[in-house]
C-alpha cells in the first residue's frame, strides 16, 4: 500500500442549507493516500482540450470521483490520468464527446486491495 | 511470429462472471483460457459488500468449507432517512448463520481470487496482467456480425492473439470489446450509477461493541434518503475489522446539481444516526465503480457468432432497491454463459447462437429481471427518494413523541395531519401505492 492510515478526523464545519452539522472529511487528493496506483507510462485516458475550452457545463468537475478533472483559471481544464479508479464515469458524463478512454495496459493502473 | 495459442473457450475478466464461465466451461470439457487485466483477480473491482452465495453450490458443491469470508449476515437492515431522524427496520435471523447462511461479507480481492482460484484447480489456464484489446473476426475485422463469426481475442501482451472458438465478455461495466462489437445499442446515461466507498478500520471488538454482534456475525444496513438532491442510496456493511461505508449515485445529478460523491459520504457519516457507529474509523481504502442499473428492456444483445456477453457487461446487475444483487447474477449467468460455449464449441456450425440470449432469460438471473423491472426507476424517482422517506420520519417521530399535558391525538389523526401539512394527496399517495405494488409483488 502506497500511504499510511490516512485519518478521517478532521474539523467540524456547518454547510449551508444541510440539515445536520457535516463533519468534512480530507480532500479526495488525501483519500486517495489509501489507494493504490500501479502508474502506466501512457496515459490511458485523453481529453481534447479544445472541446473541454468551449464546454460550459463541465459536469466531469463533479462527477469524477477521484477528482482529477480540474477547472483552471483560463476557463480550460486540467486532467490528471494517474489517480484514475478506472470507473468510467467521465465518459458517461461527458456530452461534448471529449474523453477518449481506454483500459490502461495490463497490469497497471489502480489496484484495489480491499474492493 | 508464434502460432497463436487455442482454446475451445477464452473468457475475458476473472470477477465472478468470468471465473465461474470459466470453470462452467471447464465441467463441460472445453479448454479454457481466462484473461485478466489486473495484476490479480479482483484487483480492479469494488462492491458494496455482500455477496448472496447460495449460486456457487452449482460449480463449487463444498465452497461453504473455504469461501473467503468477513462475516455472515444474520441482521438485515433498511434505514429510512431524513433531516434530522431516522426509522429502521432490521430483520434479525438465526436462520442466516454460517451453517445455512443467506449473505456473507467478503473482500473483492479476496473473493474474486479465490472463485478464480477454483477455477484454475479446476484446470482452467489463468492469466493476469493481460489487456484484451481486441476481438478477431473471421473476415480479419474487429467487428463481429452475424456473417462474421468472432474466432480470437487481441491482448496487449506480444505476440499476444488468442484464438477462441467462443470468447466470453466478462469484463465487466466498461466493456469496451462488448462496446466496439456493436452489443450496447440501448446505451445510456441513466442505466448507470456510481458507487462510491470507503473502507474504514474500526477493529474487531468495536465493531462487535457498536453492531451488537457476536463472532463471526454480520449486519448489512440500507440507507434510503441518505443523498440530497441526487438520487440514490447509502450501504454500511460490516466486516471483520472493517466496515464498507458508501453512497451509489445518479451520475447525471451530479454534474445537475454541482455535487461532488465524497461531499455525500461526509453527509452520510455526519448524520446523527450513523456518526456514533463510524466514530474514530481510519481510511483503509477509497473506491469507486460504476454499477448496470439496466432494466431487462434495455439490455445488451448477449451474443454474436462466437462471442457471449456475462456479469456486470451483460446488465446482469439487480438494482431493485429491496434486492441489491450483482455477484451472485455475475455468477449465474457466467455459468451459463460458459456452459453454453463448451457446448457451442462442440458443434459451431449448428450453434444457435441466440440460444444464449434465451438460456439467460431463463435463469433466475432473467427472471428476476423481468418480475422486478419497474423496480429500479421508481427506486429512483422523487417520490421513494425524498416524499416518503420524509413522511415516514415525520410520523414515526410525531407517534412516539409524548404530547404530555396534551392528550394523545392517536395514529389516524396523527397521520392525517401530516398529511394535511405535506403536499402529497390522496390521489398521488394511492397511485404511488399502486406503483410499489406493482414493482415488487
Amino acid at each position: 500500500m502506497k500511504g499510511s492510515l490516512v485519518d478521517i478526523e478532521n474539523e467540524y464545519f456547518n454547510s449551508q442549507g444541510t440539515p445536520w452539522p457535516i463533519r468534512g472529511g480530507p480532500e479526495v487528493s488525501k483519500r486517495l493516500d489509501a489507494t493504490h496506483f500501479n502508474v502506466d507510462t501512457k496515459a490511458h485516458i485523453v481529453i481534447d482540450t479544445q472541446v473541454c475550452n468551449g464546454c460550459q457545463s463541465r459536469p466531469c468537475l463533479w462527477a469524477c470521483p477521484a477528482e482529477l478533472f480540474i477547472a483552471k483559471a483560463d476557463g480550460g481544464i486540467l486532467f490528471n490520468y494517474e489517480n484514475c479508479f478506472e470507473c468510467g464515469t467521465c465518459y458517461v458524463v461527458c456530452e461534448g464527446g471529449a474523453i477518449n478512454w481506454n483500459y490502461p495496459s495490463g497490469g497497471y493502473g489502480v489496484i484495489f486491495y480491499l474492493g | 511470429m508464434t502460432t497463436p495459442s487455442s482454446y475451445d473457450v477464452v473468457v475475458v475478466g476473472a470477477g465472478p462472471a468470468g471465473s465461474a464461465a470459466a470453470l462452467a466451461a471447464k465441467r463441460c470439457g472445453a479448454s479454457v483460457l481466462l484473461i485478466e487485466r489486473g495484476p490479480f483477480p479482483g484487483s480492479k473491482n469494488v462492491y458494496g459488500g455482500v455477496v448472496y452465495p447460495r449460486i456457487l453450490g452449482e460449480i463449487i458443491p463444498k465452497w461453504k468449507e473455504s469461501v473467503p469470508v468477513e462475516r455472515w449476515i444474520t441482521r438485515r437492515s433498511t434505514m429510512i432517512m431524513s433531516e434530522n431522524s431516522s426509522l429502521t427496520v432490521a430483520v434479525d435471523s438465526e436462520k442466516w448463520n454460517k451453517e445455512t447462511p443467506n449473505g456473507i461479507t467478503t473482500l473483492r480481492s479476496n473473493f474474486d481470487r479465490w472463485l478464480a482460484q477454483n477455477a484454475v484447480a479446476g484446470g482452467v489456464d489463468l492469466v493476469c496482467s493481460t489487456l484484451a484489446t481486441g476481438l478477431i473476426c473471421q473476415n480479419g475485422s474487429d467487428k463481429p456480425s452475424t456473417a462474421n463469426r468472432v474466432i480470437g481475442v487481441r491482448t496487449d501482451r506480444r505476440d499476444g492473439d488468442v484464438l477462441a472458438k467462443v470468447v466470453i465478455l466478462a469484463d465487466g461495466v466498461n466493456s469496451l470489446l462488448a462496446k466496439s462489437a456493436g452489443m450496447y445499442p440501448n446505451f445510456a446515461i441513466d442505466h448507470l450509477t456510481l458507487g462510491v466507498k470507503e473502507v474504514l478500520y474500526l477493529g474487531r471488538e468495536r465493531i462487535e461493541e457498536r453492531f451488537c454482534l457476536e463472532g463471526d456475525d454480520g449486519c448489512d444496513l440500507e440507507i434510503m434518503g441518505c443523498t440530497d438532491d441526487i438520487a440514490g442510496g447509502g450501504f454500511l456493511y460490516t466486516n471483520q475489522d472493517t466496515v464498507s461505508l458508501g453512497v451509489v449515485l445518479s451520475i447525471g445529478d451530479l454534474a445537475t446539481h454541482h455535487t461532488r460523491p465524497e461531499m455525500l459520504i461526509d453527509r452520510l457519516k455526519s448524520h446523527p444516526s450513523l456518526a456514533g457507529l463510524l466514530k474514530g474509523g481510519t481510511l483503509k481504502e477509497y473506491s469507486a465503480h460504476m454499477i448496470p442499473e439496466v432494466v431487462i428492456g434495455n439490455w445488451p444483445q448477449l451474443s454474436l457468432p462466437g462471442v457471449l456477453v456475462a456479469g456486470d457487461a451483460a446488465g446482469s446487475c439487480l438494482a431493485s432497491g429491496l434486492w441489491l444483487e450483482g455477484v451472485n447474477m455475475a455468477i449465474g449467468s457466467g455459468i451459463a454463459a460458459g456452459r453454453f460455449a463448451a457446448n457451442a464449441a462442440k458443434d459451431l456450425e449448428s450453434t444457435k447462437w441466440s440460444g444464449y440470449d434465451q438460456s439467460i432469460k431463463e435463469s433466475f438471473v432473467g427472471k428476476n429481471h423481468r418480475r422486478f423491472q419497474r423496480a429500479p426507476e421508481l427506486v429512483m424517482s422523487d417520490s421513494l427518494q425524498r416524499i416518503y422517506p420524509k413522511l415516514a420520519n415525520n410520523i414515526a417521530s410525531s407517534i412516539f413523541t409524548v404530547t404530555d399535558p396534551i392528550a394523545k391525538k392517536g395514529v389516524l389523526q396523527t397521520v392525517r395531519s401530516i398529511m394535511a401539512d405535506s403536499d402529497i394527496s390522496a390521489t398521488k399517495l394511492a397511485l404511488d401505492a399502486l406503483k410499489i405494488w406493482r414493482a415488487f409483488r
